[in-house]
């Protein structure tokens, strides 16, 4: 640097600097983004509960889940379930265990993909339909978007599983299976607060 | 280095396929001023027909019906798919050479965002094609927006193509702010970081908190419009006032995402044609961070009059955000104060810019005055601020933008009296349109009408308007002549015909794939006039 230049080569690229590896940071941005999706989506809800009144309103027993919760708090305690197996994948291939991080991505993928068919299950249980005034509104569409949030997140485990299975992940370069795990994370807490919300509070 | 020569030599290719699949951040940047350009021909075209129509009062060539979706499809093609791509067009360009990075973090992500933006624009406009494009204002307020109001095909498309526009936008900001996080060249610390990058960061952060809340306001119209949900229609239970609050809680935001990154070009030129560093680096970063902070502060006063909004609060916000305007403003004149000044076209439009964004805040801090806003809401002061404000404002600050890197990016100069020429149309040519309109609105004309009483007064000042209208239209003939001919025998550039400050001038223009072979050593904002004159390190301490 005495001669006042200095050259270019090898930075930049992301590699071989401290921290989150670029994938990992752009997840993590990528997350702040949904957060304020689901936080409209959670205002509208808010807003309308309270202007409502009586929740669920009054004139249709379909709104009463409260008495349904034990399939829906059985469905929430296998994603939290799979929540656990994809970190557990993300320990393993950090000590460069190819073998384990791909049982426990198929754990991972299997539970959700139970949880999808849980919810589609669901969905035809309920006695009540998107055009049932608010309650059915917004019941639909957070449930409906946190499931295609699941639905993201399974195809996204896949591919990390199908990579895994090639072989491409090393305990230095699996960005993809940490960036993936923590979007996983975030969709099972979303779902949290949607079954706290919709079948408990 | 080595292996981008080697990756671009192994596959000889078209250069038209080369275009459409390239993941240079530069040459996404130029196809992202391209297809901007092009909206800007189909938004330009509407806003002429909008205004031949008002020249006179009674419906001379429009229904009321198109009329609808005329002004409401320029406001969304001129917002969505030519302001704020143009804003992404220079960063993307601009932002990886000025930080000294080879490129954008995710170039494949970075052209996927830019072909959302063509895709999604041809999507809604398609609406006046099939049947109806959207007419319920760009701000899509329920009932207007509802099925029943609004029963074409092109509200549907709207709301589908914003939320495509919006997901560009969403992954953008993720690319920017992943590539000024952690691509930055040795050297280039934060807080030596040019005033334009910072703009983007910023902005990158209220695209990435503001446009899903929109997209969430989308989902629940769309779901309203189509699937008989119950969110806005108060006859189900739902709200209209909470599209509302949704909307301009994205929208409030959009205006500065709409301004901010303008603000760092003209920071950027107005320093290069004064000859002297820019006054209060840090109070300009600062003052950016706090607009960024206080917009999410503010979305309510579009709503003063419904009655349901906490008005003080709102109020002094709104007032207070005007703060660091006023301290950029302070900026930018103290940097000129005293300065060398050259008024090459660039530094018209940024000087233009100044005169016409102080207008636009000036009305616009008025309006957030509660009993002044009960007065002035939605009449044509409000249109007025607003075309200040993104035409005087952003725009002129994009056009210095391209005045400004047009060399950089082809390696040509463009002619100086034919942008003269340009910028002097222009700049009369705007004022000529939008200042009536104050004194129509102070007069009652309310906004998004098709046809007028020939008895209120309004015929003189709306026919002026009109041929504003059409001189802004008749301005850009010059530029485009200028880019054409300059193209094709302007003279050559060379690195840095501006003698500017920023590393993007230390490359060739056009820079290589790869940006650069060397960079100068960073040890200020202005590591080129470093060079230049032969700064070191040690001077900075």
């Amino acid at each position: 640097m005495s001669d006042g230049a200095v050259m270019t080569s090898g930075h930049g690229a992301g590699h071989g600097k401290k921290g989150l590896g670029n994938p990992v940071l752009g997840m993590l941005l990528f997350i702040v983004s949904e957060i304020m999706f689901f936080a409209g989506l959670f205002a509208a809800y808010f807003n309308l509960r309270t202007a409502t009144g009586t929740w669920p309103p009054a004139g249709n027993g379909a709104f009463e889940l409260h008495g349904e919760i034990l399939f829906p708090a059985i469905m929430t305690s296998l994603l939290v379930l799979s929540s656990v197996t994809c970190q557990v994948a993300v320990w393993r291939i950090r000590k460069g265990d190819r073998q384990g991080m791909n049982r426990a991505l198929l754990m991972t993928v299997l539970l959700g993909v139970i949880f999808l068919i849980g919810q589609a299950y669901d969905y035809t249980q309920l006695g009540f339909g998107i055009a049932d005034g608010v309650f059915g509104s917004t019941f639909y569409v957070l449930t409906g978007f946190h499931g295609a949030h699941v639905l993201g997140g399974v195809l996204m485990l896949s591919v990390c599983l199908y990579r895994g299975g090639l072989g491409q992940f090393s305990a230095e370069h699996h960005d993809m299976v940490e960036a993936t795990s923590i979007y996983w994370h975030f969709v099972d807490v979303v779902w949290i607060l949607l079954f706290a919300l919709l079948y408990i509070v | 280095m080595a292996t981008t020569a080697v990756r671009s030599a192994a596959r000889p290719r078209t250069s038209l396929y080369e275009w459409l699949t390239t993941t240079d951040h530069k040459k996404i940047g130029i196809l992202y001023t391209i297809s901007s350009f092009i909206f800007l021909g189909v938004g330009g075209s509407l806003a002429l027909f909008v205004r031949a129509e008002l020249a006179q009062p009674g419906l001379q060539f429009l229904t009321e019906s198109t009329y609808n979706q005329m002004f409401t499809m320029h406001a969304s093609v001129m917002i969505f798919w030519v302001i704020i791509p143009f804003l992404a067009a220079i960063g993307n360009y601009v932002v990886p050479l000025m930080i000294g990075a080879p490129d954008m973090a995710f170039p494949r992500i970075n052209a996927l965002s830019f072909w959302m933006v063509p895709f999604s624009g041809l999507v809604a406009v398609s609406g006046f094609l099939l049947g109806g494009a959207a007419d319920a204002g760009w701000t899509a307020y329920p009932p207007v927006s509802s099925i029943k109001f609004s029963p074409g095909p092109g509200m549907n498309l709207w709301i589908v193509a914003v939320m495509l526009v919006g997901t560009s936008s969403i992954l953008g900001a993720v690319n920017f702010m992943v590539t000024i996080f952690r691509m930055r060249a040795p050297g280039m610390t934060l807080f030596r970081m040019p005033i334009l990058t910072w703009t983007v960061l910023v902005t990158s952060v209220l695209v990435l908190m503001g446009t899903p809340v929109l997209t969430s306001a989308l989902v629940m119209l769309f779901i309203d419009r189509n699937f008989g949900g119950a969110f806005f229609d108060p006859a189900l239970g739902g709200s209209a006032i909470l599209w509302q609050n949704i909307f301009w809680f994205y929208s409030h935001p959009a205006v500065y995402i709409m301004v901010l990154p303008g603000m760092g070009v003209i920071s950027e030129i107005i320093p290069v044609f004064s000859r002297k560093p820019l006054f209060g680096y840090k109070a300009f970063v600062f003052a950016t961070a706090a607009i960024g902070a206080l917009g999410f502060s503010v979305w309510a006063h579009h709503m003063f009059t419904t009655g349901s909004v906490f008005l003080p609060f709102f109020s002094v916000m709104t007032f207070l955000i005007a703060v660091p305007t006023g301290v950029k403003f302070f900026n930018w004149i103290a940097t000129m104060w005293r300065g060398q000044i050259t008024f090459s076209t660039p530094m018209l439009f940024a000087v233009g810019f100044l005169s016409m964004f102080l207008i636009g805040g000036i009305n616009g801090v008025f309006s957030a005055s509660v009993p002044v806003d009960y007065a002035i809401h939605a009449t044509y002061w409000i249109v007025a601020h607003i075309h200040y404000v993104l035409f005087g404002g952003s725009f002129l600050s994009i056009m210095a933008g391209i005045y400004f890197y047009f060399p950089k990016m082809t390696g040509k100069m463009l002619d100086e009296r034919l942008g003269k020429i340009h910028f002097w149309l222009m700049y009369v040519g705007l004022n000529l349109t939008f200042l009536p309109m104050h004194l129509l609105g102070l007069s009652g004309m309310p906004r998004r009408i098709a046809d007028y009483s020939p008895t209120a007064g309004w015929n003189d000042l709306n026919l002026a308007a009109t041929i504003g209208g059409f001189t802004i239209g008749l301005s850009f003939i010059p530029f485009l002549w200028n880019v054409f001919i300059s193209l094709r025998n302007g003279e050559e550039a060379g690195d840095d015909p501006w003698e500017a400050n920023t590393l993007e001038w230390a490359t060739s223009s056009p820079p290589p794939a790869w940006n650069f072979d060397r960079l100068p050593a960073i040890t200020s904002e202005r590591p080129l006039f470093d060079a230049r004159h032969g700064h070191t390190s040690k001077d900075h301490e």
